[in-house]
């Protein structure tokens, strides 16, 4: 190591979650190795009890909840309202007095809480950071519908994390034929036109799900393709939708191939033919979408960009792809060529903390374990609330839109309120030696000395540009 | 971790410490804005213009349908408006109408205060929202040129000491849009979710920034300043409820902006986005999830009015979105990312009560790739035109700075009263 390189301290900002009270000491000089160990371990944080197994428990819970409410409300004859917008108001179902949310929310809060609790276990934490910028690249919304709400924790945990350290393509398709994606994109009620279902019900394609895969999860908006290949991918994958509820075939909810709302017919996308198969059709074109040159590039720029600079070394994002493309996709690889890269371990620490790395950085930094409410909160109090980005885009990973004005102002509000709590507990010389150690500046170090009280030096510690960039 | 009332009181001890770091943090920002006393000669007009982004792609044919186009009605199965009916379309000008949903633009128009322009895009013909948006926020000619935004370029090209470019433009929301992003002071403000921290912390967190760094220091000063306004008007209680895509977030978030702008010290020039507009399925027609949008901005344009008060005659709300939609419904009575749309100018100062549009009407052949509303309007053209009036900038600068390679785009004239 040049003596360039950045300090352990950084090293734990940039890649993992955050040190924690006595973790400086237990890694000592060897802040690489335990990455390098992480990684070749697989580690991620481990997850609590969580709501549903998977789908199949989801499903039909969350199919036998709505339908429950919809005959309460009909019982009750209160009107729908008919302009349903924005957040599904939690409408208490007329009957016993509702202590706790609906379903779909109550879902919703734990399965934040088991991530959230999982992020505090880890020594560095570069598989959940990996976890999270994965979340975030095949994002969706829980404002669309109480299913997305409750499906959004099982599409990560079911289609993200178990291929984290496998192939992208197995990512990619696992995603796209998550029930909460197939919801958020509209996909599930995509119908080919020519399809025995289209042919009777006069319907037809929705390509919102096609032109994402495209632009957003793989070759990237200037990846080379047309409107004429998102309309062929969107009649590929016509008939990925959702076991309907009288289905013999399965429980309601988790996916299903539908062969009769599936367009009938060869497709050409991005000059490859695909001749008519069913299911395999798109299966087949996402599989050479993932292995593209332009996916690789894709993926590679967005890596980079996540991890060290909002404008990343080219020579960096060049060896990614490479590493991408040599591999097939292999996302251990990647991952590795990332953590081995001379760039990754030179660039100051220009990037700014989101604001969930934030509260987990706080939280683990403060030895404190929050409930749902001081989780969901705090992160929708400063601009990134869980699972529920603007657009499919995701949240955004700029300094520029994390150090603004009132991103600044609303992250100090949040840990203005963490700080009274902790200041009972912690000690702020302690917090100066077990967290910065050795790499604070002698501005940052006067300022939590000089502080009026404990809370104020607790709060001013997790403000400083130490704690917040990496 | 639990976010509660508990913060500094207004009773604080005022040290002197505080005074001390305040008055730091007061001249840091200062020297961004290189105070000037220069004021605009009396009986001027002292403009305002705020902008508000639809993300997601406005259906500009939902928004204000050509009823009076005969394709109209056979392209939208199940999301027409009509005439009649329970809830019949507003009537315009005979043949352009405004959707049911949007009773106060309606009466703006009525009084000549809002101006449609139909048939509009900027001079992006793709079809992603990002890039879309990109295009539209930066005012360069294509994508991928992102350091800065239109508005704030603006600022830089008026002159120096002036009341606008001094007091800077207001970004609403934590992640300012990117029109106003950029070289010129930007301040920030959203509705808060949480009590505001407590001025000595903010002081104390001023100074090291101050210290150890300017990125941080300038985005925080910006969002600083601006809390003396709220505290004054009396907004500083307020929390957010809903977000921008709800109705009440929208209200909300107008509200707000209208008291920062309105305020004699306040930016004069402000931008924010309302979201959602991304209706690719169940779109609905007179009621359903674009009507309750729709109503959520109207709502929101009423907020402006009554906020901006006695400056109202001065303003121009400008509302843009990023592309239209297709013409046609798709296979699930939802429509998909599209090209021409709307526009509307809505304020005191709008030379409105007019539909601006050279229409290319709605027949299969002349629809822009056998799909979207054909775009005859460049929103880039408005834009310009609006902010020559307004603030007396001169063609050449506003193709040169503001946007740049337009110089063969013509500022369209007699859009401000």
């Amino acid at each position: 190591m040049s003596a360039e390189t950045i300090g352990a301290v950084a090293a734990l900002h940039r890649f993992g979650l955050g040190p924690r009270p006595d973790d400086l000491a237990r890694i000592g000089s060897g802040v690489r190795d335990l990455f390098r160990s992480e990684l070749d371990d697989k580690r991620l944080g481990p997850l609590g009890p969580v709501p549903f197994a998977g789908m199949a428990e989801a499903g039909p819970a969350i199919r036998s909840f709505l339908e429950d409410q919809r005959s309460r409300r009909v019982a009750n004859a209160v009107p729908a309202s008919p302009e349903t917008m924005g957040p599904p108001v939690p409408q208490p179902p007329a009957g016993p007095a509702q202590s706790e949310p609906p379903l779909p929310q109550k879902t919703y809060r734990e399965e934040a809480r088991v991530r959230f609790h999982a992020m505090l276990e880890p020594l560095g934490g570069l598989g959940d950071r990996l976890l999270a910028f994965w979340s975030n690249h095949f994002a969706v919304s829980v404002n669309k519908s109480p299913q997305v709400r409750a499906f959004a924790g099982l599409l990560e945990r079911e289609a993200i994390r178990p291929h984290l350290f496998g192939r992208f393509a197995e990512m990619l398709l696992a995603v796209e034929t998550h029930p909460a994606m197939l919801l958020y994109l509209d996909n599930q009620q995509s119908i080919g036109p020519n399809s025995r279902a289209g042919a009777r019900r006069g319907r037809g394609l929705n390509e919102n799900l096609a032109r994402e895969i495209l632009e957003l999860h793989t070759l990237g908006v200037a990846g080379g393709y047309g409107q004429a290949d998102v309309t062929a991918l969107a009649a590929a994958i016509t008939g990925w939708t959702l076991n309907p509820p009288e289905s013999t075939e399965g429980p309601s909810g988790v996916f299903r191939f539908n062969p009769n709302m599936h367009e009938p017919g060869e497709r050409l996308l991005l000059g490859r033919r695909y001749p008519e198969g069913g299911f395999e059709q798109g299966r087949q074109a996402l599989a050479d979408i993932a292995r593209h040159p332009a996916t690789a590039r894709h993926v590679a720029r967005k890596l980079a960009s996540h991890f060290v600079a909002d404008e990343p070394p080219a020579a960096m994002v060049a060896r990614l792809a490479a590493a991408f493309q040599a591999s097939d996709g292999d996302l251990l690889v990647v991952s590795r060529t990332l953590l081995e890269s001379p760039e990754a371990w030179m660039a100051p620490p220009t990037k700014i903390r989101t604001p969930q790395e934030f509260l987990v950085a706080a939280a683990r930094a403060l030895g404190r374990k929050p409930e749902a409410p001081q989780i969901i909160g705090p992160l929708a109090a400063m601009g990134q609330p869980l699972w529920q980005p603007g657009a499919p885009n995701g949240f955004p990973d700029t300094v520029a839109a994390w150090a603004s004005p009132e991103g600044l102002k609303s992250r100090l509000d949040v840990v203005a309120a963490i700080s009274r709590q902790a200041a009972s507990t912690v000690d702020p010389r302690e917090l100066i030696a077990q967290i910065f150690g050795p790499g604070i500046s002698p501005e940052t170090r006067s300022t939590l000395l000089g502080a009026e009280s404990r809370y104020q030096a607790v709060a001013l510690a997790l403000m400083s540009p130490e704690f917040i960039r990496r | 971790m639990q976010p509660n009332d508990d913060h500094d009181g207004p009773c604080e001890a005022m040290t002197p410490s505080r005074r001390t770091v305040l008055g730091a943090a007061g001249a840091l920002f200062a020297w961004s804005f290189v105070p000037k006393l220069a004021y605009a000669a009396p009986g001027a007009r002292d403009p305002r213009f705020v902008l508000v982004i639809l993300r997601g792609a406005l259906d500009g044919l939902s928004a204000v349908p050509p009823l009076g186009d005969p394709s109209y009605e056979g392209l939208r199965e199940g999301i027409a408006l009509r005439r009649d009916g329970d809830m019949p379309a507003l009537p315009l000008d005979g043949f352009f109408f405004l959707h049911p949903a949007m009773p106060n633009l309606a009466r703006l128009y009525g009084a000549n205060q809002a101006a449609i322009l139909h048939a509009a895009a900027t001079g992006y013909r793709q079809r992603s929202h990002f890039d879309g948006q990109d295009v539209l926020e930066s005012g360069q000619p294509g994508p991928g040129q992102t350091a800065d935004g239109w508005l704030n370029r603006l600022l830089g090209v008026l002159p120096a000491g002036e009341g606008i470019s001094r007091k800077g433009a207001l970004g609403i929301g934590i992640v300012p849009p990117l029109v106003v992003r950029g070289a010129a002071p930007v301040l920030g403000w959203a509705p808060p979710v949480l009590p505001r921290a407590g001025d000595d912390l903010v002081a104390r967190l001023m100074d090291l920034y101050g210290q150890r760094d300017p990125v941080l220091a300038r985005a925080f000063a910006q969002g600083v300043d601006v809390e003396r306004i709220v505290n004054r008007e009396g907004m500083a209680g307020q929390r957010a409820r809903g977000g921008p895509d709800s109705a009440d977030g929208m209200r909300l978030i107008a509200e707000g902006a209208a008291k920062l702008v309105n305020a004699d010290d306040g930016p004069r020039v402000a931008a924010l986005a309302f979201e959602g507009w991304d209706t690719h399925a169940n779109e609905g027609g007179a009621t359903g999830r674009l009507a309750g949008l729709l109503r959520g901005l109207d709502g929101a344009l009423a907020a402006f009015e009554t906020g901006l008060a006695a400056r109202w005659k001065d303003t121009v709300v400008m509302v843009v979105t990023e592309f239209g939609r297709t013409a046609r419904v798709n296979g699930t009575i939802g429509t998909d990312h599209g090209t021409g749309t709307v526009a509307f100018l809505v304020g005191g100062a709008v030379r409105g009560g007019r539909v601006i549009a050279d229409w290319p009407g709605l027949k299969p052949e002349s629809l822009h790739e056998q799909r979207d509303l054909r775009p005859t309007t460049d929103i880039r053209a408005a834009a310009k035109g609006v902010l020559s009036d307004l603030f007396g900038i001169s063609g050449p600068v506003l193709a040169e700075k503001v946007f740049p390679g337009t110089a063969g785009l013509m500022p369209i004239k007699g859009l401000v009263a």
